[in-house]
């Protein structure tokens, strides 16, 4: 019970006192995160819509394959990276490994499959009530792909943030490609899992608040921009 | 509203590899968490920072994975805690020089009412005889770490082949194996550095020490430039020859924690 109240009270020090050391976790935290997520949608969204409104020989394997990915575990994500960036594997001679740029690929990894699978979805739901209007205006089915993730960028806004929540709760992929260095590679989770292994608890417990309160602001303001949006259309 | 978010991801992508950029003298050193975690890093490198001008960006692992790291040339120095293994990289060619920099020792701890007695051993292996012969829980840290191999050791000395309900190998580092520990009340071999920075002790105590079978010697390692021509060799020699200077031995001796000295210089 005490270890708990502590850390409540941990975590209200650490937000209030804006400690330098934790402001740059935090800081680094979100810059990993939303890159990762910013690269894995411009990839994904086009790729899931690709798949909704094509079919092609082999689309039912790559459907699969994704929503497979989609459960991948995020050790096994850091550790292929990690094979992929090390000195001895095939983009040795980039340097990225034990960067924060490597933490960003092993979350790509990790995120682009649930946006792509997620997005083919709400694309292909929506491509079967527009299919008669779009093909009578004889527009080309590519040319189709902007108006349909337009016009599904409500649903597509909470797919983005299912990413956004897969890559800043992972702590097992940036431990192993970033090596949780103190002030280059630390980030929540990693500083999390290290308290934990020191025994301090309230720490870490308070450390997790933290992040967790973090996770709540992005999906708040990703919300409020939503709801505003959506009444300002009608 | 999408160019400006392109325009964030671009800014925030480009921070990264500036940030990258920003100080290109530092070194990747791969060391084992009994260091990093007592914070015996936060207090020496600093010192060597302010003498040479170079960082150095800590990975700690267990020394199995530290020595992987190295093998594969992701890191540029190793400080590790394995003698036998150590001497291995070397004669594998990985390594060019091995130096002894600092000791401290293992301490076995257990729950406060010693169910095996082992307060009344005479030797480390002894203590383990007694354990294994009461069957009493002991949580072996199995990750082929410094720890975990000198423990090994420990009980082939005592003859001891451990298995059974009794003997649980966690796969954890040496703080998580504490923290297991504590919840099933077990036997557990620390490094003294590790238990003197660790607060979740719950019913756990100190029960066996000062043996010389708990000795623990760390080493620092030259990682071999013909293998790996692309590491920073200059600067990790810098590190290596300051952590064995006058000047590096004093700052570990200085380093305490909780009012104990943790690690010990022994450079020759």
């Amino acid at each position: 019970m005490s270890a708990t109240d502590n850390a409540f009270q941990t975590a209200l020090t650490l937000v209030l006192g804006v400690d330098p050391a934790l402001m740059g976790i935090v800081a680094l935290s979100l810059q990993v995160s939303l890159t990762a997520v910013l690269i894995a949608s411009l990839l994904a969204l086009p790729l899931g819509a690709a798949l909704a409104l094509w079919a092609f020989p082999g689309r039912g394997m790559i459907v699969v394959l994704l929503n497979a990915l989609m459960g991948l575990p995020p050790v096994v994500a850091g550790l292929m990276v990690y094979l992929l960036l090390s000195r001895a594997g095939p983009l040795g001679q980039w340097g990225l490994l034990f960067t924060p740029s490597a933490m960003v690929v092993a979350q790509v990894v990790l995120v682009l499959p649930i946006i792509a699978a997620l997005t083919r979805q709400q694309i292909e739901e929506l491509w079967g009530e527009y299919r008669e209007q779009l093909s009578s205006f004889g527009i080309a089915r590519w040319r189709a792909i902007p108006t349909l993730l337009r016009d599904a960028r409500f649903g597509l806004i909470t797919v983005i943030l299912a990413g956004f929540g897969r890559a800043s709760a992972e702590v097992g992929a940036v431990l192993i490609v970033g090596g949780n260095i103190d002030g280059i590679t630390r980030v929540m989770t990693t500083a999390i899992a290290l308290e934990t292994n020191k025994g301090n608890l309230p720490l870490a417990l308070g450390l997790g608040i933290v992040l967790l309160l973090l996770v709540a602001v992005v999906n708040g303001a990703a919300y409020v921009v939503g709801e505003t949006a959506r009444r300002r259309l009608g | 509203m999408v160019v400006k978010i392109l325009g964030l991801g671009l800014g925030l992508a480009l921070s990264l590899g500036s940030q990258a950029q920003d100080n290109e003298r530092y070194i990747t050193l791969a060391s084992t968490t009994s260091t990093e975690q007592s914070g015996l890093f936060d207090a020496v490198i600093p010192q060597f920072r302010d003498t040479t001008g170079i960082d150095v960006h800590v990975v700690a692992v267990g020394t199995g994975q530290a020595f992987e790291i190295a093998r594969r040339g992701d890191a540029d120095s190793l400080l590790v805690h394995d003698t036998e293994g150590e001497q291995r990289f070397v004669a594998d060619g990985y390594a060019t020089e091995r130096r002894d920099v600092m000791y401290n020792d293992f301490v076995i701890v257990g729950p406060t009412d010693d169910p095996a007695g082992i307060r009344d051993a005479e030797t480390a292996s002894e203590a383990f005889s007694m354990i294994a012969e009461a069957e009493a829980p002991f949580a072996s840290r199995g990750d082929d770490s410094g720890t975990n191999r000198a423990e090994l050791r420990l009980w082939e000395s005592a003859g001891v082949e451990p298995g059974g309900e009794w003997y649980r190998e966690l796969g954890s580092g040496m703080g998580q194996t504490l923290n297991t520990a504590a919840g099933m009340d077990a036997y557990v071999m620390s490094d003294r550095a590790t238990w003197v920075a660790f607060d979740n002790r719950q019913n756990l105590e100190l029960l066996f020490e000062g043996d010389e079978a708990l000795f623990n010697q760390y080493g620092s390692l030259l990682i071999s430039e013909e293998r790996h021509p692309h590491l920073k060799h200059d600067l990790a020699r810098q590190w290596h020859d300051w952590l064995l200077s006058e000047e590096g031995q004093r700052a570990i001796a200085d380093f305490e924690l909780k009012g104990q000295q943790l690690f010990f210089p022994n450079a020759e």
